[in-house]
């Protein structure tokens, strides 16, 4: 690369780089619409639960707390990935974005089994235009987080075999601001789906 | 056999067959040409697999000319079947059918690629820059658009047209009412190409928000890349809507779920709500680069700077502001409280405001102007008195009350008409012919350019015209006949009439063309209209890093008073060639859409299995270009040079 600024973090040491990372706080932007319009769509469908069941009658505490507790710790360690990314720890970078993932797939395995359970209490996305809706705005979260699975892996892989430069860097940086990003989806999605619901 | 039957047309006609022998014969008639010359290989270096932005857009107007002549003979079909009281050209299901592909066509691919066009073909060039932010992105971009366009067109011979209009309003376009796979194609075409947009907004914000040239503040851009960047500010933030509605229209016709149902909780308002929310602002994201065009042109042709620079860019920022607040107005009678209809009538009427203060601009711009009246000023003259006609038409439709007369008659498509036509379409084809020349290294015939703008306007006119008059006297949209003791009869052969004319114009377009390539002189430099900013200060053909160095900007019309021996006279001067970094070339993109493409159509028909590989084929294609080491390549020093001194020196 032509000119490389080194005052700077790895991830912003290239124009290249620092055009990734703003294209990437756009491309936020946009999901911000994306899940603003699915979170407005849910509250207004929240109470047009026809012959099915309402939120209250449905939403359990349990499965949900694990969701919220794995998936805010996942936040943080990916914050520590990068806090190690920053002091040149390959190592640690590669864990903690493993603790990440690993934290991501057990909030992926439960939501898993919340969507069996829904489906087999009567609560299936067809049943009415309140499941429909419910299920579209978790089902998006989600596959945003299955995504991110594969996504990980990936940048994984290529810090182990490339080590840390201004690429890899990079493209674990942008894949932490996703991360984060994700988990203030779920913050909305526990307190204006679940909690609102349950109460 | 049985799995067969699903491909074939519901309603076939004898003009669907001749349709589709055209359209077989067609793509034999390109395959055999391309292998006679010998052209594959050509066509995948040079073209399927470029980063280049001048290339790709390119490509995007070449589809978007294409579009514009499929809508076209759709407008024509439609005309003619209204020309006489109880024509029987078209039954029902084939108008219905037709206005619907007419609105998609014109709308999302004929105008929306045209601006792209214009997007990629002029940012970079206008901020002094080498390319897009994200070249292989806008490929991508590029592709994901054709794909989702391809997937449409193809509607209409295998499964069958969507007919539900271009708003497929539910519950009209559920299962229930639209049984053909008409509306799967709808919705899934719309979220393929609508990715593409919005990926080619995350890459043009970027692109200008950090890739202009030093010293170019925002407030010294060119007037088209303003009204670019909040075009593309509008696209990031309106598409994720419509994102959510397809997808949601897309599970109530494939899954069964019940959100724009009418049982069990559905909400077909709730659909109407989200296509608006996304389809108000798309209009702006129509004319707002047109405006840009017009900004460019009118001060060429004046002689004169752009009046009100300020002005103009505050006007375009309060119009994307208020995009997002009036998405009720299409909708006044569908059941809203008088409250709601009240406060939407009062933001639709405030647009007005910005947008006469653009008006005015323009006309204080012409004031005292050396007046030029080329082509495209002709168009920029016939555009200022007709679409002010189609805004105050609208103003009379954002009064919620009178709207109540007015909804879902021919009034309103004639309004409609009338600011897309001579706002969008003129725009684009001032645009075209003003750079033309930069483009393809000849200028189009003036006499024939402004021939096709008088004809194309009196064709105008005569078409829609009348129908503001129908309309008031009760025609309805859609319908697609009418009783001759109704009296409509005159007036919509007038309009049928009127659109020959503008087919006539359209051709004589074509004809320009081919005139214009064969006699046209090649001998006519850089910047043949004596024009103002920076893209004219590029050789043509431009080379493909774009500027050798980077032009060093001290005020807006750079180019102009470096001409001129104003600020900016040493515009290019005293800077060494450096070597530059480029892009690759990639065929990733095409391939990954060619999935896409695959993924889409098994999905209209319902084909899971098949539809499942094609998405596994698109992640492979995100995961090769995840693992990929690419670094570009580097145009040396002495190879610019040499293309520099082979283009006449630049480097001045």
């Amino acid at each position: 690369m032509a000119h490389v600024d080194t005052s700077k973090p790895l991830e912003y040491q290239t124009e290249e780089g620092r055009l990734k990372i703003l294209g990437f706080w756009i491309f936020l932007g946009a999901e911000i619409m994306l899940f603003a319009t699915l979170f407005t769509c849910y509250f207004v469908m929240e109470g047009r639960t026809g012959n099915g069941p309402t939120g209250a009658e449905i939403f359990e505490i349990g499965p949900v707390l694990i969701e919220t507790f794995v998936l805010l710790t996942s936040s943080f360690t990916i914050g520590l990935a990068i806090h190690a990314m920053r002091l040149g720890a390959k190592k640690a970078t590669i864990n903690f974005m493993i603790v990440t993932l690993l934290l991501g797939a057990v909030f992926l395995g439960v939501e898993i089994y919340e969507f069996y359970h829904y489906a087999h209490i009567g609560a299936g996305i067809t049943v009415s235009g309140f499941t429909s809706t419910l299920l579209t705005t978790l089902g998006t979260h989600g596959l945003h987080v299955t995504f991110g699975l594969f996504w990980g892996t990936a940048i994984i892989l290529q810090i182990a075999k490339r080590g840390l430069n201004n690429v890899t860097a990079n493209k674990a940086f942008i894949f932490s601001l996703y991360w984060h990003f994700l988990d203030v989806v779920w913050i909305f999605i526990f307190s204006f789906i679940y909690l609102k619901g349950m109460l | 056999m049985e799995f067969f039957e699903r491909f074939a047309i519901p309603h076939p006609s004898f003009l669907i067959y001749v349709a589709m022998a055209s359209m077989i014969i067609g793509a034999i008639v390109i395959v055999a040409g391309i292998t006679y010359l010998k052209k594959w290989g050509y066509l995948w270096r040079e073209w399927i697999t470029t980063v280049d932005h001048k290339k790709i857009g390119i490509m995007y107007l070449i589809v978007a000319l294409l579009m514009l002549f499929r809508g076209g003979i759709d407008a024509v079909m439609l005309r003619y079947q209204l020309a006489m009281p109880e024509n029987t050209f078209l039954d029902s299901q084939h108008y219905n059918e037709v206005f619907t592909t007419h609105g998609i066509v014109m709308i999302l691919f004929m105008a929306m690629p045209f601006i792209i066009f214009f997007f990629n073909f002029l940012v970079p060039l206008q901020i002094g820059a080498r390319d897009v932010a994200f070249p292989r992105l806008n490929s991508l971009s590029f592709w994901l658009f054709f794909m989702g366009m391809g997937l449409f067109n193809i509607s209409f011979v295998i499964g069958g047209s969507p007919d539900a209009g271009w708003t497929s309003y539910f519950p009209l376009a559920g299962n229930e009412f639209s049984t053909s796979v008409g509306t799967n194609y709808y919705m899934i075409s719309l979220q393929i190409a609508g990715l593409g947009t919005l990926m080619t907004g995350i890459n043009f914000m970027t692109t200008i928000f950090r890739m202009r040239a030093p010293g170019m503040t925002l407030m010294r851009m060119p007037m088209f890349t303003w009204s670019a960047l909040i075009a593309n500010v509008i696209i990031v933030f309106a598409f994720p809507v419509l994102t959510v509605a397809l997808a949601m229209g897309t599970l109530d016709r494939l899954a069964g779920t019940q959100f724009f149902t009418t049982d069990n909780g559905g909400m077909d308002m709730l659909w109407a709500n989200l296509f608006w929310v996304w389809g108000h602002p798309e209009v702006y994201i129509l004319i707002l680069p047109a405006f840009g065009l017009f900004s460019e042109i009118i001060p060429v042709f004046a002689r004169r700077n752009l009046y009100g620079y300020t002005s103009m860019v505050w006007s375009m920022i309060i119009i994307s502001v208020f995009s997002f607040g009036v998405w009720t107005h299409h909708f006044f009678t569908m059941g809203q409280g008088a409250l709601t209809n009240s406060v939407f009538s009062i933001t639709t009427m405030a647009i007005a405001v910005p947008t006469g203060v653009k008006i005015f601009n323009w006309l204080f711009t012409l004031y005292k102007g050396k007046i030029e009246m080329t082509t495209p000023m002709l168009y920029s003259m016939l555009f200022i008195p007709l679409f002010t006609l189609g805004g105050v038409t609208g103003v009379m439709l954002a009064m919620s009350a009178a709207d109540y007369q007015y909804h879902n008659s021919m009034f309103l498509v004639a309004h409609f008409h009338n600011v897309i036509i001579p706002g969008v379409v003129y725009a684009m084809l001032a645009g075209l012919t003003f750079y033309w020349p930069k483009l393809f290294g000849f200028m189009l015939n003036e006499k024939i350019g402004k021939a096709t703008a008088w004809i194309m306007s009196i064709g105008f006119v005569l078409s829609f015209i009348p129908m503001y008059i129908t309309g008031l006297d009760g025609q309805p949209r859609r319908g697609y006949t009418y009783s001759e003791a109704s009296g409509y009869g005159t007036l919509n052969m007038v309009a049928f009439i009127g659109a020959m004319i503008m087919s006539v114009s359209f051709l004589m377009l074509v004809y320009n063309i081919y005139y214009s390539f064969r006699n046209s002189p090649r001998d006519i430099g850089d910047d043949p209209w004596d024009a103002r900013s920076l893209e004219w200060a590029t050789n043509t053909p431009i080379p493909e890093y774009n500027f050798a160095v980077l032009p060093q900007i001290k005020s807006r019309e750079a180019f102009w008073d470096h001409k001129y021996g104003g600020k900016d006279k040493d515009l290019f001067a005293g800077q060494k060639i450096e070597r530059i970094h480029m892009p690759n070339k990639s065929g990733v993109p095409f391939i990954m859409n060619v999935f896409f493409f695959v993924l889409g159509f098994c999905l209209v028909f319902s084909m899971y299995i098949p539809a499942i590989i094609a998405f596994v084929g698109v992640l492979a294609c995100m995961a090769h270009r995840s693992f990929e080491d690419d670094h570009g390549f580097y145009f040396e020093v002495e190879e610019i040079e040499e293309i520099e001194r082979e283009k006449r020196g630049a480097i001045k």
